[in-house]
């Protein structure tokens, strides 16, 4: 009997290996849990009957592009959409052995924080079903958590691997920008998008970003990353913990989850971390304002190519000017045209300076003023959400609140510094994300920092209401 | 810095959008909101400081320049709404020509 629940892949993988369970049999459990809740929580928008591959099963998230089966973006844009080829993360699962069980769901285009801008209809919180699984990768966390998918790769741009993770009781790795190809990744904002590991565990999250990373001579963005080394040691000793103030005492940070994170700190030190407070003096305040400026002008950009041309939707007019824009608007959902407008009015001629111009030198200074902390420190740690997950339809029709989701996601991101989120406990019974920020490449910091933590903290991922 | 009706269907226009009128009184107010929100960056004094388009000090990644096979015209046609023959078939773009 396999508990899909409790499984790790590294078990899995194990099992297989041992020869005491076949593919088959493997891909037949989950299929079978994804039968008993998918249902619930609509953590798939698409389901794969095999692929060949008789290695441990994987979602991807429904922007990850997969030769022959529809990749729709959570957008009504690309609902017919069937890739002819590969992105190369899916080919480097495939070339691995990993057996995909589906697409997960997303916000339209990764944009959000909930789910529930998904044209498909928002996925639904394991812990707690009336609640958001966070967003925009929810439905890649929420299968994790519920035992649907041993592991998932999610898209993070301003936070939309951590934050699912973190309102779900998983590991989400948001790798260094660069060190994952974006080569059949629906584009959101180029500068910023980077594909990661959504697992049970920091051990597995580890071994899933080893199969992933490294140089594509498909994404000329990408580098050559350091050998991945799976964690083993089980204290902190020698490492320098930052505690930024500013991450740590922002408004909004709710009661019970500052609390949490605060054990976390204590126990970094008792598992031998040197620990001390610095500060990101404006990188959390203009972060937020930085990344709404820049990510939309890039996303205006970028979905400029859905035209009505080549692929996706087309809406019939009798002329081309028409066409295109008929098919935009019955194509896009609110938050993609919301960012399309804001980000085409922060390109346009005369506000170009006063916006987009500004945010780029933001965008330097939230890069020094991180470089100045790693000066001193190892990693910083943080909440990684504000709050714990919200009920859903709290925020959907506030756009500067839904946004709020990402202010201690955003500002490492703008940086490009690599983030691990880990459960560091409950809260109102809801899970506690604590976020883990290294250099540039430090991700092997990260996740031996990360295990270590986990270890010590014993946090239990399968959600109360399964157990 | 407010934003009028006008600003938004000029922005529509160069989006290429055509929205209906509640998404026009939509988003007039909530691109105000936002922008209030977002306009934040110009307090900032940073004249000396330079912009950051792009996140790693990577520059100029050159590979060998060798042919390689491209995508099948089948393929690259494959989810095309329209296609005549090896062209992707769109409507006409001058407002009073006949479609050929």
């Amino acid at each position: 009997m396999i508990d899909t629940l409790r499984l790790t892949a590294e078990e899995a993988r194990a099992l297989l290996e041992r020869g005491d369970v076949s593919g088959a049999e493997l891909r037949a459990a989950y299929r079978e849990a994804i039968e008993t809740r998918n249902e619930e929580l609509n953590c798939f928008l698409t389901l794969v009957d095999g692929d060949g591959n008789d290695g441990v099963p994987i979602a991807l998230k429904d922007v990850i592009s997969t030769k022959g089966v529809r990749t729709t973006a959570g957008s009504k844009i690309l609902e017919d959409y069937v890739p002819v080829f590969d992105s190369t993360v899916a080919d480097r699962c495939k070339a691995a052995g990993l057996q995909l069980l589906g697409k997960t769901n997303t916000d339209e285009f990764a944009m959000g924080s909930s789910t529930e801008n998904s044209a498909y209809g928002p996925s639904r919180n394991p812990w707690d079903p009336t609640r958001v699984p966070g967003g925009s990768g929810g439905g890649s966390a929420a299968a994790v958590s519920a035992g649907l998918a041993p592991w998932a790769l999610g898209s993070d741009t301003g936070g939309s691997i951590k934050q699912p993770s973190a309102l779900c009781g998983n590991v989400g790795l948001r790798p260094t920008y660069g060190t994952v190809s974006r080569y059949g990744i629906v584009a959101f904002a180029s500068s910023l998008d980077q594909v990661g590991p959504v697992t049970k565990n920091v051990r597995d999250n580890a071994l899933l970003y080893g199969i992933i990373s490294g140089r594509d001579d498909c994404d000329s963005t990408t580098v050559e990353v350091p050998p991945v080394e799976l964690p083993e040691a089980e204290d902190l000793k020698g490492l320098r913990v930052g505690v930024p103030k500013e991450l740590n005492e922002a408004e909004g940070i709710a009661p019970g989850v500052a609390e949490a994170v605060r054990r976390a700190i204590d126990l970094c030190a008792e598992l031998g971390a040197e620990v001390g407070e610095c500060e990101l003096p404006r990188s959390v305040e203009y972060g937020l304002p930085c990344y709404y400026l820049i990510a939309p002008a890039e996303a205006s950009s970028n979905l400029a190519r859905y035209d009505g041309v080549r692929y996706g939707l087309r809406v019939p007019a009798d002329n081309y000017y028409e066409m295109v824009a008929r098919t935009r608007d019955a194509g896009f959902g609110d938050e993609p045209k919301r960012r399309i407008m804001l980000g085409t009015y922060a390109l346009s001629a005369g506000y170009y300076e006063a916006f987009y111009g500004k945010a780029q030198q933001v965008r330097t200074m939230i890069i020094r003023e991180h470089a100045a902390v790693f000066d001193r420190f190892d990693l910083i740690v943080s909440a990684t959400s504000p709050t714990v997950a919200f009920p859903i339809g709290e925020r959907a029709d506030d756009p500067l609140a839904m946004y709020a989701a990402d202010l201690l996601t955003i500002p490492s991101n703008m940086a490009g510094l690599p983030g691990l989120s880990i459960p560091c406990g409950l809260s109102e019974g809801l899970p506690v994300g604590l976020q883990l920020v290294g250099r540039q490449l430090a991700e092997n910091t990260l996740f031996r920092a990360g295990h270590a933590l986990e270890r010590a903290i014993g946090f239990d991922t399968v959600p109360e209401r399964l157990r | 810095m407010a934003i009028s009706r006008e600003d938004v269907l000029h922005v529509a226009a160069l989006a290429q959008l055509e929205l209906s009128e509640d998404e026009i009184v939509r988003l007039t107010e909530q691109l105000n909101d936002i922008l209030a929100a977002v306009g934040k960056v110009s307090e900032l004094d940073l004249s000396d400081v330079p912009p950051t388009s792009h996140p790693l000090s990577v520059v100029n990644v050159f590979r060998p320049d060798v042919a390689r096979p491209s995508l099948p015209l089948d393929d690259a046609f494959a989810n095309a709404p329209e296609r005549d023959g090896d062209l992707f078939r769109v409507p006409p773009t001058g407002a009073a020509e006949e479609s050929v």
